[in-house]
């Protein structure tokens, strides 16, 4: 494997672009393997008695830290390894339970070249199950504005995330 | 005027818990988070491509919050250890026995890389007026949290939006 795995450059993204959607179902394992993986170790993410009964939930849910990182590789799916994330904000509106069938999608909604010549594409993500919205995620995202452009050496002032 | 007692009125935009992770920043963390969400990336996979746009291998951005969340148990700790202490501090200060978190704004500065020691520190921004929700009652903060390598270079900042809440009153 090298570093020209799939690559998208500034100048082949628009405002209103899709980007492909990832459909994943998931199970209980799905998330205390994700609450784990991030060292989250509150029992709402695997215990299912205190999820319901303290909690209130239906079930152990997905935790916010694993939410992050299905947003960045469904993010770095479509960018490739040159993509580099600045910003990330989500909120929660609903929760993720085993049985679900989560699917991410995502459009570009600004895409910039900042002062030092950075590119970024602003790309909106809606975490759905049936259809029901459960986090939305806006991302800035650098991208290289040439085929030799990589934006991960950027440091300091050159970095305006 | 603010409804909020003293004692949390005085925490606002005060540097909280300056910690440093329990442990080194370290790959096996890596592979398991990338195979949690099934992420083939191949910066976190790939020494070569890491080498090549990196300059070595990183972790996930994502992963900013993993290397400062304490053991569960460890020797001479007689609590379970919990992150972001100062969410935990304002659930117990109001009562609130419960609390979810809503809102995460994460930003990424320098790249975390194996090997790496960081630091944290948390400072409570704002907490609202009692709210009701389809949860409960209770109460949103945002608490940020700053993240520093081991040259005190800054590599992240966060930001949570928690709601304590008590079930039954909604």
């Amino acid at each position: 494997m090298t570093a020209t795995t799939t690559k998208v450059t500034l100048a082949a993204v628009h405002v209103g672009d899709a980007l492909p959607e990832l459909a994943y179902p998931v199970t209980a394992t799905t998330i205390v393997l994700g609450a784990l993986a991030a060292r989250d170790w509150r029992p709402m993410h695997h215990d299912y008695d205190f999820a319901v009964n303290r909690n209130g939930t239906k079930d152990i849910f997905m935790n916010t830290p694993n939410q992050a990182a299905w947003f960045e590789r469904f993010l770095t799916d479509w960018s490739g390894p040159t993509g580099r994330l600045g910003r990330m904000k989500f909120r929660m509106k609903g929760s993720v339970f085993p049985g679900d069938t989560m699917v991410l999608a995502g459009t570009v909604e600004q895409v910039e070249t900042d002062e030092t010549g950075c590119g970024w594409a602003t790309v909106l993500v809606r975490l759905t199950v049936d259809g029901e919205l459960m986090t939305d995620c806006t991302a800035r995202i650098a991208l290289p504005t040439t085929d030799d452009d990589n934006p991960w050496t950027r440091r300091g002032d050159q970095w305006r995330p | 005027m603010s409804d909020l007692p003293p004692e949390v009125e005085k925490l606002i935009d005060q540097v909280q818990y300056e910690e440093a992770g329990e442990f080194p920043v370290e790959r096996g963390y890596v592979y398991t988070s990338c195979s949690s969400v099934e992420n083939g990336n191949p910066l976190f996979w790939d020494d070569a491509v890491a080498h090549d746009l990196t300059g070595g291998p990183i972790a996930p951005p994502t992963m900013i919050s993993v290397w400062f969340r304490p053991h569960q148990w460890s020797p001479g700790r007689i609590e379970p250890g919990v992150p972001l202490k100062s969410h935990f501090d304002l659930k117990e200060i109001f009562d609130l026995p419960e609390a979810v978190m809503t809102d995460n704004t994460i930003v990424f500065h320098e790249p975390v890389r194996p090997g790496d020691r960081l630091r944290t520190r948390q400072i409570l921004r704002s907490v609202s007026g009692p709210k009701t929700t389809k949860l409960g009652t209770g109460r949103f903060w945002v608490i940020e949290v700053e993240y520093l390598n081991q040259k005190d270079e800054l590599v992240g900042v966060e930001s949570y939006t928690g709601f304590g809440y008590r079930r039954g009153e909604a």
